[in-house]
């Protein structure tokens, strides 16, 4: 097991390096020139921009700036936007936000999709599993700012359970809302999975054989059937993890909520290479460890894995 | 004239005022989009106490479904319709939910037939057979693991207590249904159904297995109601038979007494077709020509007929030469260190043109990596393998292609080596595709020539192999394999997976196809029986060796190696002799 997890440790560094990169060369290839951009149409005399491109280090070759803007990042120097706001700074007030409303998503989406996609699994082709089909698909196939609006509307507007939008500071309980939006979709793939899992393991010779023990109906179902029937699910949750972490920009604009989906938005519009950069690094980061982690929790669940050799 | 080994007849006293297990008129149906499809139509049987049952049949034929519908296991849509099962006179198809939960274990117990699917691969041993003692007893804490310990040693696994803590994955399927049984018989049931207990298991181990499940289900006056589909183990370990057969009873009584004399038409046709009785028979025919005796043998006699024939044809030099040949694989262990394992070690024999040879010995002894290093999908470590006079090692592109062409392979698994998505003309054609071989009408009339070869009707190119049984399968591997016109066969437990009737019409179809197409055939099978059969020549493989190599005849009747004989005793019904 130690050995299976510093082995995914080692293969995060390849992966660490070749997505900063990439994305470092991709901003710096947007066409446009973000100085120029930033002075708009006023004249602005040669000096000054080659006096900003040093002190981006916009003049030095790819490489190099490759290489200082790493160096940096690993002494947290994360430079700073064209406002001269430091960039740790703006990632600072960010991402705690999306945490919070991501890990909320998460819980909605994980707790919720696993019982509903339980109870489907064991009495499948009833109402319930009918009922919980056709609601996945109209989740799956409604776009999420519909979704959005109509529960503002209902909740937020018409019963004024949930307030509209976000105040700055985003506490939790304001998160609610935006939070079961963001996860509706994850939430219907969940409950397909976790319905197709379970009603196959259901059909296992190990789960006739755990019956013909003597075990009870719920003793099977939750010790033979669920955990037999997680793997999937985990793998699904452990790429929404990363996904829901590197922000929601739809959710976000509709919420009003001062997230990283927004901010990013904002800074490739501006074209502040060491902001996009940055975010994308932590975002990296993040995708990389919820990929170990759930290799973890797989290897956890399933002693296959554990012991593969 | 019949003989049975002693020790598997249970001696304790029939009590015949009140049986143990009574069926009557039993029915179970599937419910289906268009209505309910009998599986088992009034099916009757009574078993008493300390006595053993075997239900024989080949799939599809019921016996699996009876023995599910006595704990309420049945699978899907399946539902007891008419009729009762009454255990201690308790009318079990009228028990609710949760009474039969209090049945299941610690009054019937279960031993599944497939031990690799049938222990959750998630939990480990420790706690699977933990949790069956926990449902039926009060044993908690330190007596619990205690009594787990020891149920697993009764089971035979001598080492239980270390390896508590291990998963399924990490035991041989002997040792899975070692504890799998230990499970069963946990409890002190009065009743233990075992489906199928050994059909996945070697001879050897199968034998250990059996002995095993006698002596525990003897010492603990527990009755036995055992589904097979194997006449010999039947007769060999039960003393009551019940012969299904589309799901109603064809024929009941003592074993001994039924394949000695089988009535029913279809009970006649299952005990000629066992290969295991079968095979004498033709060694018996070998030797006194003059006396027909067996005139409803009519595979057999064509098999004898045909296997004289190719005596006589075969020329002499061999076709293909094994010599020295060792195959090393490395495997990993901990980290980065590596253990060798050497698969085959040291393997010298020779086949000639128009003969079938056969390759025999159980799991891991390395038969399978020799028909691999012969078709040349692994390479060798060492040794060399000449086809035809030329060394195949060293082949590459289209010398490669060339032989790959003369030298064909059929596999075990016919649901697993045909695509679900191409439809049969279409693979069959496939290695004709593959080769450039014919415009595509020359290619659809060969496949017309397949089908008819292997027996076919023309209309099965448009099926599809979920529309087919697996014996029709098997037949379009063979007739895949054949589509390039190959001078060799090589087939890897192609009919191990079959039904015994089915496996005789496939060995009858690969015969007279040797005949017609001067085949050489590479056998590779567990099955003795079946070697018996079809073999001219045998190699006995044990640990990568071949310990024994000699004619079919010699091998069976005179076996020189310790080994070879244990093979031989451990065949089920193998010291018993039938008549029609």
């Amino acid at each position: 097991m130690l050995w299976y997890t510093g082995k995914r440790l080692l293969q995060m560094i390849p992966v660490f390096f070749g997505a900063t990169f990439l994305i470092y060369f991709m901003v710096f290839s947007l066409p446009g020139d973000p100085i120029a951009a930033l002075y708009g149409d006023r004249p602005v005399s040669p000096g000054v921009i080659a006096q900003i491109r040093a002190e981006y280090n916009l003049d030095k070759p790819l490489i190099q700036q490759y290489l200082l803007y790493i160096g940096g990042f690993f002494q947290g120097d994360l430079g700073t936007t064209f406002s001269g706001r430091p960039v740790s700074e703006v990632m600072a007030s960010a991402f705690p936000i999306t945490a919070r409303l991501a890990m909320l998503a998460l819980f909605f989406e994980a707790s919720a999709g696993i019982l509903v996609g339980l109870v489907a699994g064991l009495r499948k082709g009833k109402l319930f599993d009918a009922s919980a089909l056709v609601v996945s698909l109209l989740l799956i196939s409604v776009p999420t700012f519909v979704i959005g609006f109509v529960l503002q509307f209902v909740f937020g507007v018409q019963l004024g359970i949930f307030r509209t939008t976000v105040s700055g500071a985003a506490p939790l309980d304001e998160l609610i809302l935006p939070a079961l939006v963001l996860a509706s979709v994850s939430f219907a793939y969940i409950v397909r999975l976790t319905r197709a899992s379970v009603s196959d393991n259901l059909g296992a010779d190990f789960v006739r054989t755990a019956t013909a023990k003597g075990l009870s109906r719920p003793r099977v179902v939750t010790v033979h059937v669920l955990r037999n029937s997680l793997v999937p699910v985990v793998t699904f949750l452990g790429v929404d993890i990363g996904s829901l972490m590197v922000g929601a920009i739809v959710t976000e604009g509709i919420f009003n909520i001062n997230g990283v989906g927004g901010t990013v938005y904002d800074a490739i519009q501006l074209g502040e290479g060491p902001t996009v950069v940055s975010f994308i690094a932590v975002m990296v980061v993040i995708f990389v460890v919820a990929n170990l982690f759930v290799d973890l929790l797989y290897a956890a669940l399933d002693p296959r894995i554990r012991y593969a050799k | 004239m019949t003989r049975l080994v002693t020790q598997s007849i249970p001696t304790i006293s029939v009590d015949d005022s009140s049986p143990l297990l009574q069926i009557r008129d039993l029915e179970v149906g599937f419910t289906t989009q268009y209505g309910v499809v009998p599986a088992v139509r009034g099916v009757s049987l009574t078993l008493y106490a300390g006595q053993t049952l075997a239900i024989v049949g080949e799939s599809g034929s019921g016996k699996t479904t009876t023995a599910q519908a006595i704990i309420n296991l049945l699978a899907g849509t399946g539902r007891v319709t008419a009729g009762q099962i009454l255990f201690q006179g308790r009318d079990l198809t009228a028990l609710t939910a949760t009474e039969m939960q209090g049945v299941r274990g610690s009054q019937i117990g279960y031993v599944p037939q497939d031990p690799m699917s049938n222990l959750n691969p998630v939990w480990n041993i420790g706690f699977q057979v933990e949790e069956a003692i926990k449902a039926n007893s009060d044993l908690r804490g330190k007596a619990l693991r205690a009594r787990t310990v020891e149920v697993l040693q009764e089971a035979g696994l001598s080492d239980a207590e270390d390896r508590l803590k291990q998963y399924p994955h990490q035991f041989s399927g002997g040792m899975r249904q070692r504890v799998l049984i230990g499970i069963g018989l946990s409890s002190r049931p009065k009743l233990l159904i075992a489906d199928e207990p050994t059909s996945a298991l070697d001879v050897t181990v199968q034998r250990q297995i059996l002995d095993h499940l006698g002596t525990l289900t003897r010492d603990y006056g527990t009755s036995v109601l055992f589904i097979t589909h194997d006449l010999g183990l039947a007769a060999e370990r039960a003393e009551q038979l019940v012969v299904m057969y589309k799901g109603k009873i064809v024929e009941s009584g003592p074993s001994q007494q039924i394949l000695a004399n089988p009535k029913h038409p279809y009970t006649q046709r299952l005990v000629a077709a066992a290969p295991s009785l079968a095979s004498k028979r033709i060694q018996a025919k070998k030797h006194d020509e003059a006396a027909d005796i067996y005139s409803s043998g009519g595979t057999d006699t064509a098999l004898i007929d045909r296997a004289a024939i190719r005596e006589e044809l075969a020329p002499s030099g061999d076709l293909i030469t094994v010599q020295g040949v060792s195959k090393m694989y490395r495997i990993r262990t901990k980290g980065l260190k590596y253990t060798e394992l050497l698969a085959v070690n040291d393997v010298s024999f020779g086949i000639k043109k128009g003969t079938t040879s056969a390759i025999v010995g159980e799991s891991g002894s390395g038969k399978s990596t020799v028909a691999k290093l012969i078709l040349q999908l692994e390479s060798l470590t060492s040794g060399s393998i000449a086809f035809d006079g030329t060394d195949v090692a060293g082949l590459k592109g289209k010398e490669l292609l060339k032989f790959r062409r003369r030298v064909q392979p059929v596999f075990q698994d016919p649901y697993g080596s045909l695509d679900p998505q191409y439809n049969v003309g279409n693979t069959i054609a496939e290695p004709l595709l593959a080769h450039n071989i014919g415009s595509r009408r020359e290619r659809q009339a060969r496949v017309l020539e397949l089908l008819d070869q292997v027996s076919l009707p023309a209309a099965t190119q448009f099926r599809y192999p979920s529309e087919l049984s697996g014996g029709q399968r098997q037949r379009i591997a063979i007739a895949r394999a054949l589509a390039l016109k190959p001078d060799v066969l090589v087939l890897d437990e192609a009919v191990s997976a079959l039904d015994v009737l089915v496996q005789g019409q496939i060995l009858n179809l690969l015969t007279e196809l040797q005949t017609e197409l001067e085949l050489t055939y590479l056998f590779i099978t567990h099955d003795l029986a079946v070697v018996r059969l079809v073999a001219d020549n045998v190699c006995v493989m044990q640990k990568g060796r071949i310990v024994e190599a000699a004619s079919t005849d010699d091998v069976f009747d005179n076996p020189q190696q310790a080994y070879t004989q244990e093979l031989l005793a451990a065949i089920p019904g193998g010291d018993f002799e039938f008549g029609r």
